[in-house]
């Protein structure tokens, strides 16, 4: 089994087939992917691939050290030109191939006028500890 | 209460429960309630036979949940035409067991789990703690897994390799929560090989007891790995190793060779050198010459051309890699450990920091950027 996350961009991300920003959807059509999401966590619950999930308030801002003695600097909320994430999920599966056939489906949540959004979302494995065996 | 007493038992009774033709989920279910019972009963009143005990009970929480359940009235008739349950049986039902949860309908990771919890008598939250993964998670795999094969019949004799092969992952697994798994794996095998006469299963006894006796000295107190030829040798286990040995050689004495005892041969050739230096590298390439032979795996003739490069030198490691595809986990590694030796640290530096990029585990990617970093600051100087 290998730990993966899928990140789901805000921003940052390859443009979507169906790119149509969430405030021009329906209230229904925003209920509607917003059970798909449930529901699909809900079926990896089952499978037992499920391990944590969290969406991300658009908000933050890049802080760094700025010397002893001094408060850390942050450059105020993110610039439009960054990367935002906009959720995780990480899933603990048997194989390469399942994480990316269920990044797949994620990917197919229903957007505007109810198709598949079929939007770019990022999946990176997790670094494990080294197995038992390894010489 | 004795826990491990407790753990001991549990398997066995589960065994007889499924033996007499209790569905496995039903009788595991029925298990865990007579466990309850017992840790209720047994500090006033503790049982001569506890697994005669246990076995009662549990078969008449069994019967009980079967004669509440109106939708299974065929199966309760069935019960009730079964004999009445008499003292446990002297034979051990484990070996069942460990057929049954390592049944190849079971993904890898359903039967690793369905073995930790019926045979290793773990919880759920040991085993979810152990994997990383909430307990939920774990839970749904475990009862799925007994689903998968509540309906597989018990009488049927399982493939030795599928049983080995999830033990195999039990040990290899490097994370740990309250329990050790390496350690839980070589229980599981040293029971199995208490019941099996086969010289595959004392192979990978053997294998994992001469892994095991090193295990001190793999790791540094910083976490950082330590290669074998800079460990410690006399934190060594020596008498696992001579456990292991001892296994082994009676197991190669049989004349059925399997890659099990293959490795464990060259685990023992490792363990057996005083001294890096002294390692019988000849040796250990012509047992990588059986395992190719046996598994025709390519991650074996990788690390085949790693002992080619100690027994007739880098040239001839190089060579033998040369022969491989390059895109094999760890055959940048290997090239830039046979370039180092070579005296090309320039290259060798360069390969280290791209093996250390594409290195599965933090471990490893960390000594990978050391070595590279050792080789250029080198040049620097």
């Amino acid at each position: 089994m290998a730990k993966y996350l899928l990140l789901k961009h805000y921003r940052g991300a390859p443009a979507a087939v169906n790119d149509v920003p969430m405030d021009r959807w329906t209230p229904e059509e925003i209920s509607a992917h917003m059970q798909y999401m449930y529901d699909f966590a809900a079926r990896l619950e089952k499978t037992g691939e499920f391990v944590d999930g969290q969406a991300l308030a658009p908000e933050g801002a890049w802080v760094r050290y700025d010397g002893e003695g001094r408060p850390p600097v942050t450059d105020g909320p993110f610039a439009e030109t960054k990367d935002l994430i906009a959720g995780w999920m990480v899933i603990d599966v048997d194989s390469y191939d399942r994480a990316v056939e269920l990044a797949g489906e994620l990917s197919a949540a229903p957007g505007a006028g109810g198709k598949p959004i079929h939007e770019w979302l990022e999946v990176r494995p997790f670094l494990a500890a080294p197995p038992t065996i390894t010489e | 209460m004795n826990e491990a007493l407790i753990r001991s038992l549990t398997p066995s009774v589960l065994a007889v429960l499924v033996r007499r033709g209790a569905d496995f989920a039903a009788a595991e279910d029925a298990v865990q309630d007579a466990l309850v019972e017992a840790i209720r009963v047994w500090p006033a009143d503790p049982p001569r036979d506890p697994k005669g005990w246990l076995v009662t009970a549990a078969w008449r929480k069994f019967l009980d949940a079967t004669r509440a359940d109106t939708a299974r009235r065929r199966r309760e008739d069935l019960v009730d035409q079964e004999p009445a349950p008499g003292p446990a049986p002297a034979v051990d039902d484990t070996l069942q067991l460990y057929f049954l949860c390592a049944h190849p309908s079971l993904t890898p990771a359903s039967a690793v789990a369905l073995t930790l919890r019926a045979i290793g008598g773990l919880t759920t939250r040991q085993i979810a703690q152990a994997y990383l993964v909430p307990e939920a998670t774990m839970a749904q795999r475990i009862s799925r897994a007994k689903r998968t094969v509540s309906g597989v019949r018990f009488d049927q004799p399982g493939d030795v390799a599928t049983v080995l092969r999830v033990l195999y992952l039990v040990f290899n697994e490097g994370y740990s929560g309250d329990v050790d798994l390496a350690a839980e794996a070589i229980r599981l095998t040293r029971q199995l090989a208490a019941q099996v006469d086969h010289p595959e299963v004392a192979g990978l006894l053997a294998l994992m007891l001469l892994h095991h006796a090193r295990r001190a000295s793999r790791i540094a107190p910083d976490g950082s790995l330590v290669p074998l030829a800079e460990q410690d040798r006399t934190r060594w286990d020596t008498a696992l190793i001579a456990e292991g040995v001892e296994i082994l050689q009676a197991a190669l004495a049989r004349d059925r060779l399997g890659e099990f005892q293959a490795q464990a041969a060259i685990a023992a050739l490792h363990a057996d050198a005083p001294t890096a230096e002294e390692t019988d590298w000849v040796q250990i390439v012509e047992w990588y010459d059986e395992l190719t032979r046996l598994t025709d795996s390519p991650v074996v003739r990788l690390n085949r051309a790693v002992a080619v490069g100690e027994a007739d030198g880098p040239h001839a490691g190089l060579a033998a890699l040369a022969t491989l595809d390059a895109a094999l986990p760890r055959h940048t590694a290997v090239a830039a450990y046979l370039h180092e030796r070579d005296g090309d640290l320039a290259t060798a530096a360069r390969l280290y920091a791209e093996a250390a990029h594409k290195a599965p585990n933090l471990a490893e990617r960390d000594h990978l950027t050391r070595q590279a970093a050792r080789l250029n600051a080198h040049s620097r100087r």
